[in-house]
């Protein structure tokens, strides 16, 4: 059965030339590539989290023999990235209404956030009172931290790029689309942020 | 087609009641099978050999198809409850046994051997068995599972269902034989190079005879009478043999390797990979790793006269 | 999008001399780059597809050649033919090359090549992440063989229980291996299971609505959502173990709070899916082949499907089968019998949608055919000792014994390796444009019926004679001599019907008969286009009529226009009635992924010896994925022309006034 003309004749078409080029969301494809990769990584994390739980079951004391996690620098990272989710927010919408001006501010400002909570994840590593090697407990919590940081590290990098690409250009209208499509990547680190850090801070304390 | 299902290590000839049980229901489910399996392949089997008629590509037939897939899955459904609801019944009473009267032994793994422990309300009653466990016939003995290093499993297939022995848990399980016999066990949880050498023994014994097991085996070693014994015994205390091996009543008191405090009346070397016998002790002394690659006990290099003096002693320790 | 636009129905007129251009059109376009940094740089579905399916099949015949040396071992009591380090290699790398480089890739790679040609579209989507995913693969697979060679291969299992294989009991680099090993193939596997995601959901052709996909396809979707969700575990327990290895944490040490059984726990929720990945595509290719040789649409369509995607959910929930001799709760263990029981209703349902189909079409048995009934003769009898492993107490008595082993043989050989090679001999023609030898065919067909049957069938009765797994050798006194001979014996006869299948593939690609577009009839779109297709699949997007897109079509069907052929464009559908949606460009292909997953595979490496891997590594992977995305003019050809150069942007509205003006 061959899809081949016949010699000079007309057939049906379905002609899509009107179609818009540009599109968000979820009609588009990188919405898929990057719900897919969040879907992922989000899946790691619920493992993680639970694995948590699993560990605490096995022992009486929690943090078995450690101190709590210091609470400073985990709440200053909380109120950071929550923070940083109005110009996420206000650069996708620039972004979805092609205002090159507006992105590279916004998602400018967001890139300093990031920074900023890069710095502060820094310093949780020193004051969570424990190492890696202490036991269980202390695998966990450094594995939970660092998954998520490894996180928060790549879509700061991610973001500087598209920054970078912001004021370099070409800023075509399927550019538009990875502007806004960052933000929802952001969106993802932030919400895992807060199960998180509920995990790590505030289970020893609950518990 | 050659059936053994007689014979050593075979779920199929069951010696206690757990082994019976799940024997009973292992041959109903192997029928279930076996029928299901027929009549799937028979439907199968027609579907491809019948002559199409006219008939076939019309709604109607659809019609009747569907009818029949649904019974099929109703079917099917139905036999699945029945395997079900057997399995659940068949599975009372696999966790602990319900008859009184039980002894209590801890079954401990090692790489690559067995320690079986009896323990006493007098702490020196204390005796362990390694690889060969002993129990009373018809009386059901509770096994505490516990590992050293790695996982292991407790399996005596024409006893009972195995049971892992996990490091840093304690699992239970029981095992029961209703005649008296020898039956073989084996590890059954990959556990390194020589997994496949990690064998027990299962010696069931009416209860007399049993408690005299019992009495002898707390009993310290006896000790050398002859002068070949007694030189032999010195051969050993000045080897490295001390290091790991301990006899109850003697200086020798390292818990790494099997306690051989009455080794010259146990059946088997090795966890069941040698007959307890001259030369195969001789063999496993001068070279296990030829025997059980890999295994913790080194190469010892004897005088021969040594060597004869320390078989003796060694084979004396009944 | 607030004001959908839909597209224009309308007639076209068309000229052969219009044809002839746009074909020479579209092949450039779409062009395979060659020479040796071309080879590196190819970025279309197929090429990547085969490349997947020849590379997992040159893994298949090496596990299978140390399959062939276990059986020696193993024919005769007390044997020296190995020792047990070497044996304990043999069999873990048996093991895990066949689950993780074999048979999860290859299912994954005839996605790769077939789905896009059954939706109707040009490409996989992210077609440089495909290549990607190849070589990390690939060199994942290197590194597992490397071992092998140099005496270094992991031996503790393919699933590598703790703490045997923590830093305690197995000392040295091998269990690292494994570990990594896993970290490639996941990578591969999730990358794969994404484009195959997007595609199916985004690229269909028009009128291809979820209802009409092809059984195919659907079985590649499920498979690609459970690898989705199933690999993370994986993932992660093989990183505990890692790091456990490397650097001193805890997570299976019970001494400092870690726990042996949780290894199981998150290995087994990743390993049971992990069969069903294996096994549904091969559902889907039993389908594909029933329907084409019995002339008739498969019977029970909405059963098919809900069957397939409750197969996917409810092998979640089995995972606790592998652990019934860890001593856990009774209660829990009878909810995880009641689940292993479940599952085989749907797997049920498609075994009877079948013989129905059979009952209807009147079969033809050429070979892709004989290895359909191989499969069911094969893997209803696996299914059913799987029914009874699903019952805790006679799985006390079998679990890890030869039982089992002859039960995943069974399932996996018949459930998934004979459909394969049905597919092969059946798609062969599609991808290479000739016919394999159907009477090769059959004797190939004779020799892997018989040899598998009397290599594993004897092994049910091993188990049930007490002889456990993973021994490298047995006392004679066991009297498991004899079935163990028989059993070699029949190894043999599959070594024979593998060199025969080999022979005929080289063979019919050097001297086979040519092929036609659709040499079975076939009712999918992949049968609508040359054998093999052109690089750019289809000269025209069809839009399709009904389920059976080929025997569905009417002569006045219509075709999609309105993409520009001299850049990539691939049209884009609404998911649930693949109602056109926009149309996207695609990029052109790149030596960057290549580059990318060199320098990934060297940090995966090095990282088992090093810490220090990872800052080592993260500026060459920088310069790498700043290479693979930062765009190029040629890479966005018409998103470039549409940008003004003055840094700004032509909105949406007049750009397509230009490109109307244009048409």
């Amino acid at each position: 059965m061959a899809v081949e003309a016949r010699a000079e004749n007309t057939r049906r078409v379905l002609d899509v030339a009107a179609l818009p080029r540009t599109v968000f969301g979820n009609q588009g494809l990188i919405w898929w590539g990057t719900t897919g990769f969040m879907v992922i990584e989000g899946s790691m994390f619920v493992i993680a989290i639970v694995v948590y739980f699993y560990l605490r079951l096995q022992v009486r004391d929690w943090p078995p023999s450690l101190p709590n996690p210091g609470l400073f620098y985990g709440t200053a990272n909380l109120l950071t990235v929550i923070v940083s989710l109005l110009p996420a927010y206000i650069a996708k919408k620039k972004a979805e209404a092609f205002d090159l001006a507006g992105v590279r501010l916004w998602l400018a400002i967001l890139v300093l956030f990031g920074v900023a909570s890069v710095v502060l994840r820094f310093f949780e590593y020193f004051t969570l009172n424990c190492r890696w090697d202490d036991n269980a407990y202390g695998s966990i919590v450094w594995l939970l931290l660092g998954m998520h940081t490894v996180h928060v590290a790549t879509d700061v990098v991610d973001s500087g790029v598209l920054l970078a690409l912001a004021f370099l250009g070409p800023n075509t209208n399927n550019r538009f689309v990875d502007y806004s499509e960052n933000s929802l990547y952001w969106y993802f680190i932030v919400a895992w942020w807060i199960p998180i850090y509920l995990t790590i801070y505030f289970m020893p304390r609950w518990l | 087609m050659i059936f053994r299902f007689g014979g050593d290590q075979s779920a199929f000839d069951p010696h206690g009641p757990i082994a019976r049980s799940i024997a009973t229901h292992g041959w109903w489910l192997l029928l279930v099978c076996i029928a299901v399996y027929f009549i799937v392949m028979t439907a199968f089997f027609i579907a491809l050999a019948r002559r199409r008629r006219e008939t076939d590509d019309l709604p109607e037939t659809s019609a009747r198809l569907t009818r029949n897939v649904g019974i099929a899955v109703a079917l099917t459904v139905l036999i699945l409850i029945g395997i079900a609801t057997s399995s659940v019944v068949a599975g009372r009473g696999l966790y602990s046994p319900s008859g009184a009267g039980a002894i209590t032994v801890d079954v401990v793994g090692h790489q690559w051997w067995w320690d079986f422990q009896y323990h006493d309300i007098t702490p020196s009653d204390v005796f362990t068995s390694p690889n060969e466990l002993h129990i009373p016939v018809g009386v059901p003995v509770v096994l505490k599972a516990m590992s050293t290093d790695v996982i292991h499993s407790f399996w005596v297939p024409n006893l009972m269902g195995k049971r892992d022995l996990i490091p840093g848990i304690v699992t239970n399980t029981w095992i029961q034989a209703d005649e008296p016999g020898v039956y073989r066990g084996q590890c059954a949880e990959f556990c390194g190079h020589q997994h496949a050498h990690m064998a027990l023994q299962v010696v069931a014994e009416p209860m007399d005879k049993f408690q005299q097991w019992v009495r002898h085996q707390r009993e310290p070693a006896s000790e050398p009478s002859t002068d070949e014994e007694k030189r032999g015994k010195d051969v050993f205390m000045q080897s490295p043999c001390v290091t790991c091996h301990s006899i109850r009543g003697t200086d020798a008191g390292s818990h790494v390797g099997p306690e051989l405090t009455h080794v010259g009346s146990r059946l088997t070397l090795a966890a069941g990979t040698l007959p307890n016998a001259r030369g195969h002790l001789a063999g496993w002394i001068v070279n296990s790793q030829s025997i059980k690659p890999g295994n913790r006990m080194p190469p010892n290099a004897l005088a021969p006269d040594d060597l004869q003096a320390l078989l003796a002693y060694v084979r004396s320790l009944q | 999008m607030s004001d959908f636009v839909h597209p224009i129905e309308r007639r076209m007129a068309f000229t052969l001399t219009s044809e002839e251009r746009l074909r020479r059109q579209l092949a450039d376009t779409w062009y395979v780059p060659r020479g040796i940094v071309g080879w590196f740089s190819v970025a279309d579905h197929k090429t990547i597809g085969r490349r997947y399916i020849i590379t997992a099949f040159g893994f298949f015949i090496f596990a299978g050649i140390l399959a062939g040396l276990m059986r020696i071992q193993l024919a005769v009591p007390n044997n020296h033919f190995v020792g047990p380090d070497l044996y304990n290699q043999i069999f873990t790398v048996h093991g895990t090359m066949m689950m993780f480089l074999f048979a999860v890739p290859v299912m994954e790679a005839m996605g790769v090549y077939l789905v896009p040609l059954m939706i109707g579209t040009r490409n996989i989507a992210f077609p440089r992440l495909n290549a990607f995913s190849y070589y990390v693969y690939l060199f994942g697979g290197v590194m597992l063989v490397a071992t092998m060679l140099l005496n270094t291969a992991p031996d503790v299992g393919w699933f590598s229980y703790v703490p045997l294989a923590g830093p305690d009991y197995t000392p040295g680099k091998r269990a690292d291996f494994w570990a990594q090993m896993i970290t490639f193939t996941e990578v591969a596997a999730l990358a794969v299971s994404v484009e195959l995601v997007t595609t199916i959901f985004k690229t269909r052709a028009p009128g291809m609505s979820l209802n009409r996909m092809p059984l195919f396809v659907w079985s590649m979707l499920v498979t690609a959502f459970m690898v989705i969700f199933a690999m993370p575990t994986v993932v992660l327990c093989s990183t505990f173990l890692l790091l456990d290895r490397t650097v001193g944490t805890q997570f299976y040490n019970p001494a400092e709070g870690g726990d042996a059984l949780l290894w199981q726990h998150l290995f087994w929720f990743f390993g049971h899916p992990e069969v069903y990945i294996i096994f549904v595509p091969a559902l889907g290719i039993v389908s594909s082949i029933i329907s084409a040789f019995t002339w008739r649409p498969i019977f029970g369509y909405p059963a098919m499907v809900m069957s397939l995607v409750a197969t996917g959910f409810i092998g979640f929930g089995l995972w606790v089968h592998h652990m019934f001799a860890t001593g856990l709760p009774a209660l829990g263990l009878e909810y995880f019998t009641a689940a292993s029981i479940v599952i085989a209703i749907p797997t049920g349902i498609q075994i009877f949608c079948w013989i129905a189909s059979l009952w209807r079409g009147r079969p033809r048995f050429h070979t892709p055919l004989l290895f359909v009934l191989g499969f069911f003769a094969i893997f209803v009898l696996g299914g059913l000792s799987g029914v009874t492993l699903a019952s805790v107490p006679f799985d006390l008595q079998v679990h890890d014994s030869y039982y089992v082993v002859a039960h995943f043989h069974y399932v996996l050989l018949g459930g998934a390796v004979f459909p394969l090679i049905g597919g092969i001999y059946f798609w062969f023609p599609k991808m290479t444009g000739r016919m394999m030898d159907d009477r090769l065919g059959k004797v190939n067909f004779w020799l892997f019926f018989i040899g598998f049957n009397v290599t594993f069938f004897p092994m049910h009765i091993l188990g049930l004679e007490g002889m456990p797994r993973r021994i490298y050798t047995y006392p004679d006194s066991m009297g498991w001599g004899t079935l163990n001979l028989v059993s070699s014996l029949g190894a043999l006869l599959l070594v024979l019907g593998g060199v025969l299948f080999v022979y005929n593939v080289v063979r019919s690609y050097a001297w086979g008969l040519v092929a036609s577009d659709n040499p079975w009839g076939a009712e999918t779109l992949e049968w609508a286009t040359s054998s093999p297709p052109p690089v750019y699949n289809f000269l025209h997007i069809p839009v399709v009529e009904g389920r059976s897109a080929l025997w569905n079509r009417s002569p006045d069907a219509s075709v999609v226009t309105g993409i520009r052929s001299d850049v990539r464009e691939v049209l884009l559908t609404d998911v649930m009635d693949a109602e056109p949606v926009t149309v996207t460009e695609y990029p052109e292909p790149s030596i960057w992924p290549f580059l990318c997953a060199v320098v990934t595979s060297a940090f995966f490496v090095g990282s088992i010896f090093t810490p220090w891997a990872l800052p080592v590594a993260i500026p060459p992977l920088a310069v790498t994925l700043i290479g693979w995305f930062w765009p190029k003019k040629r890479d966005h050809a018409r998103e470039m022309e549409e940008h003004a150069g003055d840094g700004t942007v032509p909105p949406e509205g007049r750009l397509r006034a230009l490109r109307e003006a244009r048409a």
